[in-house]
């Protein structure tokens, strides 16, 4: 499935500066694996022990993935994918 | 970037006055400008999903809902704010192993102090904590 994804700026040294990128997949996963084969580093900052990073958040459209399945979230053709990492602190 | 946090009064005011309405929970919220400026502007104040009197963090829709405008406005968060209820306005661990905008200026707020309060702003990037100068205007 083709999609958009939308990189924030602190990870766009991997993407060569580009705010967004085009990627395949039928889920979040596999549209990370698609864009790291392309931009190495990115999945790194992403997945940290087989989950999605507990300091990034994902959507699908819309919708934050960790309410519908984190990694295993599916994609579908033409979907906007955001990374956006959290804005927190203590 | 510019190593200085220049800033209009009233926006200084706005910030501690958001701060000390929700202390004792720490308060939070961005000031949005226009891209490249380094000129905060927009001021918006954000939900402390966490209501903690030791941590903030923005919903992550307020966060979507947040970026979506910016970037439709071509702005993005000059400065990203919040305050410290029981401690110094100095970032804390928390803080440096969260902050993920490189190009923000991150403004601190301290309420400890019921008569006083502390106002810092800080440049965080790559784990490391520069503090800079704050220049009010107006």
């Amino acid at each position: 499935m083709a999609v958009t994804v939308s990189i924030p700026t602190i990870l766009r040294t991997h993407t060569g500066g580009e705010k967004s990128v085009e990627a395949t997949g039928k889920t979040v996963l596999e549209v990370i694996d698609d864009i790291e084969s392309r931009h190495g580093g990115l999945k790194a900052r992403l997945v940290k022990e087989e989950k999605l990073h507990r300091f990034v958040n994902v959507y699908v459209n819309d919708e934050d993935v960790r309410f519908s399945g984190g990694l295993e979230a599916e994609v579908k053709d033409g979907d906007t994918l955001t990374i956006l990492p959290a804005v927190a602190g203590g | 970037m510019g190593d200085v946090l220049r800033i209009r009064r009233e926006l200084v005011d706005e910030i501690v006055a958001h701060a000390r309405r929700d202390h004792p929970d720490e308060a939070c919220g961005v000031i949005a400008g226009p891209e490249g400026s380094d000129s905060p502007e927009r001021y918006i104040p954000m939900l402390n999903a966490a209501r903690s009197p030791t941590f903030y963090e923005f919903d992550s829709g307020d966060l979507l809902k947040l970026y979506r405008e910016m970037d439709a406005n071509d702005e993005v968060p000059v400065v990203i704010y919040h305050s410290h209820t029981a401690t110094d306005a100095y970032p804390s661990r928390t803080d440096v192993s969260y902050a993920s905008e490189p190009d923000a200026h991150y403004v601190l707020v301290s309420t400890k102090d019921p008569d006083s309060h502390q106002f810092r702003s800080y440049r965080i990037v790559d784990g490391e904590i520069t503090e800079e100068p704050v220049e009010i205007i107006g």
